[in-house]
């Protein structure tokens, strides 16, 4: 594996996974921001010449290793499992099969467990529909969607990233590559007006306007390096870490050199949703040490209880 | 008009290996078989419930996960393909069910009145959920009785096990009031394994059983704890001890079906009847019934 591949990535988005941008912008003034938003992603997509769009989505999880969308022509109606009173979710994606199935090699090459998943019917999550269905929505150009493993942890989703590189870089496409998630993530457990949604909590939003202040610095590793605290902070416990700020820098550079854009923060049923968007630059706020260190191979959980003395 | 009744409970897990494995034509992959213990339990116990008289099959799904509030199926007929998200190389189903949905209106109202936040399901794209699918096309491979499918609500996530307790227990309550109003003789099911930690790599052959095991020890002991409670007929401690065992090996009792199901059923005080235990990619599964009914209740295992 060559340690000096630079695939050409250029720019990064990282959006809501919740519907109402797609099915019910009106509802309320912040779902119509995220939706502007959105539209202003897409319209940036367009006039880049992009080879692919590639979407790693929180709200694809998987238990075999990591699963990649490989059906050349994806096509179902979605319909969410809290929001479904909002409408069906129709789409038909052309994915990036080629680009599939490498991703698969690269990621196995570093040591990870991952299949393609290539099935008629299968069940594209609510967060890829909804961020595809906006900034792609002609299938103007190619996408490839990655699940997001529930037990993985930090090396497992660096490494992910990594082999993204790789795969970009062997086949010389030129990626917008998209993340869906939230930023602090409980939403309100009783169905709400949606004119009255806001942030679930003051330190919700404390949380949120931070990672955003790091987001429009362009401070992506420094982001990456505080995923477990943002993780204990404002996220459900639903999967063992929050992964997203991980895999984004691993796949665009492990460092903080980028022009970060934070187009919309708004609640999304509590949650906070916003669109940004980090394009790749020379200045950076600087380099740091580090408490996590780097990894390019994945070799496995280390049980300490499998040895009990250094040999 | 009779006051209804729960006739049954049924502890129904729902790892799509199992239905792959007994490769009916509803589901286009093809296996060698595997996972028997479970499958033949599951055999016997449709057997037992085709001599039972009942009107409906009530299931609680924790692959409808749902943060606000508890949802109900709420439309007549449901015909589409489940495809397991996880285990799509297994399980591309093709099913055509029907829905109590006087019943499933009944209990969304009743659970509303109890101030239990619900909500009706009538989008007709909506696709039920492989859970749902597994449990009830392996209790009832003839799907010739409605159902109701009852979310998952992520109490357990967004507060604590212990608040799921007290939720998913207040909810069977409401749905036992509602089918006792209802007239109607109903099957419960939580559709569930026990110990919920699977394994991230898969055998080339799934169904190749030499690779089949718990994922370590510690989930078959609490497991078999759990099974034994049942068989002595203390689902109240079963409950009781329910936060810690969920804790303990990331059971998929967190969805709170069981809960759900034991509570509506008043924590029975006699046996469970248990039908299989085994694996399916690390994960512990029990097939177990609880019948009120003294004369046919029997001690299966």
């Amino acid at each position: 594996m060559s340690e000096t591949n630079e695939p050409e990535i250029i720019f990064g988005v990282y959006c809501p996974p919740h519907p109402q941008p797609l099915l019910s912008p009106d509802a309320n003034a912040g779902y119509a921001k995220l939706r502007a938003a959105f539209d202003e992603c897409r319209r940036r997509i367009e006039e880049s010449d992009a080879d692919i769009i590639l979407v790693y989505s929180t709200t694809w999880a998987s238990i075999i290793g990591h699963q990649i969308q490989a059906l050349e022509n994806a096509v179902w109606t979605h319909v969410d499992d809290d929001f479904h009173y909002l409408g069906s979710m129709p789409y038909n994606f052309a994915i990036d099969t080629e680009f599939a199935h490498a991703m698969k090699e690269n990621s196995e090459k570093r040591g990870l467990e991952a299949r393609t998943v290539e099935y008629e019917g299968f069940p594209i999550d609510t967060g890829s529909v909804v961020a595809l269905q906006l900034l792609n929505p002609d299938n103007r150009i190619p996408s490839c969607i990655l699940s997001s493993n529930m037990y993985s942890n930090r090396a497992e989703t660096i490494v992910l990233g990594k082999a993204v590189r790789d795969t970009l870089a062997q086949q010389g496409k030129k990626a917008v590559v998209v993340v869906v998630s939230s930023l602090s993530n409980r939403m309100f457990t009783e169905h709400i007006d949606p004119a009255e949604d806001r942030i679930h909590s003051q330190k919700d939003d404390d949380w949120n306007h931070k990672i955003l202040e790091f987001f429009g610095d362009g401070r992506l590793e420094d982001l990456s390096q505080l995923s477990r605290d943002i993780h204990g902070q404002i996220r459900v416990q639903k999967v063992v870490a929050y992964k997203p700020a991980w895999w984004l820098a691993a796949t665009m550079g492990q460092h903080n050199n980028y022009d970060g854009e934070v187009l919309a923060y708004e609640a999304l049923h509590g949650s906070g949703g916003a669109v940004i968007t980090l394009t790749p630059a020379s200045g950076s706020v600087g380099d740091k040490e580090f408490d996590e260190d780097d990894v390019e191979f994945y070799r496995g959980d280390r049980n300490v209880l499998d040895r009990g003395m250094l040999e | 008009m009779a006051k209804g009744q729960i006739v049954a409970g049924c502890l129904a897990p729902h790892p799509p290996h199992l239905v792959y494995a007994d490769n009916p034509p509803q589901n286009e992959a093809y296996s060698e078989g595997g996972w028997e213990t479970l499958r033949w339990g599951y055999q016997r116990l449709a057997r037992k419930l085709k001599n039972i008289e009942y009107d409906a099959i009530v299931i609680f799904t924790p692959h409808w996960q749902t943060y606000i509030g508890t949802h109900f199926l709420g439309l007549p007929q449901f015909k589409s393909k489940s495809v397991d998200p996880v285990f799509p190389n297994l399980f591309r189903y093709n099913y055509d069910l029907t829905v109590d949905v006087d019943l499933a209106q009944a209990m969304h109202d009743e659970a509303h009145a109890q101030g239990i936040i619900t909500k009706m399901m009538t989008n007709p794209d909506f696709r039920v959920d492989y859970g749902t699918i597994t449990s009830c096309h392996l209790l009832n491979p003839e799907w010739d009785k409605p159902i109701v499918t009852i979310s998952s609500n992520r109490n357990t996530h967004y507060y604590s096990p212990e608040v799921m307790v007290e939720q998913a227990t207040a909810l069977g309550r409401a749905c036992a009031k509602a089918i006792e109003e209802s007239g109607k003789r109903v099957v419960l099911v939580a559709s569930h394994s026990l110990s919920h930690r699977h394994f991230v790599e898969e055998a080339p052959l799934p169904e190749d059983m030499s690779r089949e095991h718990i994922y370590n020890h510690s989930q078959y002991v609490w497991d078999m704890k759990i099974i034994d409670m049942m068989r002595e007929g203390k689902s109240r401690e079963v409950i009781d001890i329910m936060p810690e065992f969920t804790e303990q090996t990331m059971a998929e009792t967190e969805g709170g079906g069981l809960i759900w199901m034991l509570g509506a059923m008043g924590y029975p005080k006699f046996p469970a009847e248990i039908y299989g235990y085994q694996s399916v990619i690390g994960t512990g599964n029990v097939v177990a019934c609880w019948d009120p009914n003294d004369e046919t209740r029997e001690h299966v295992l």
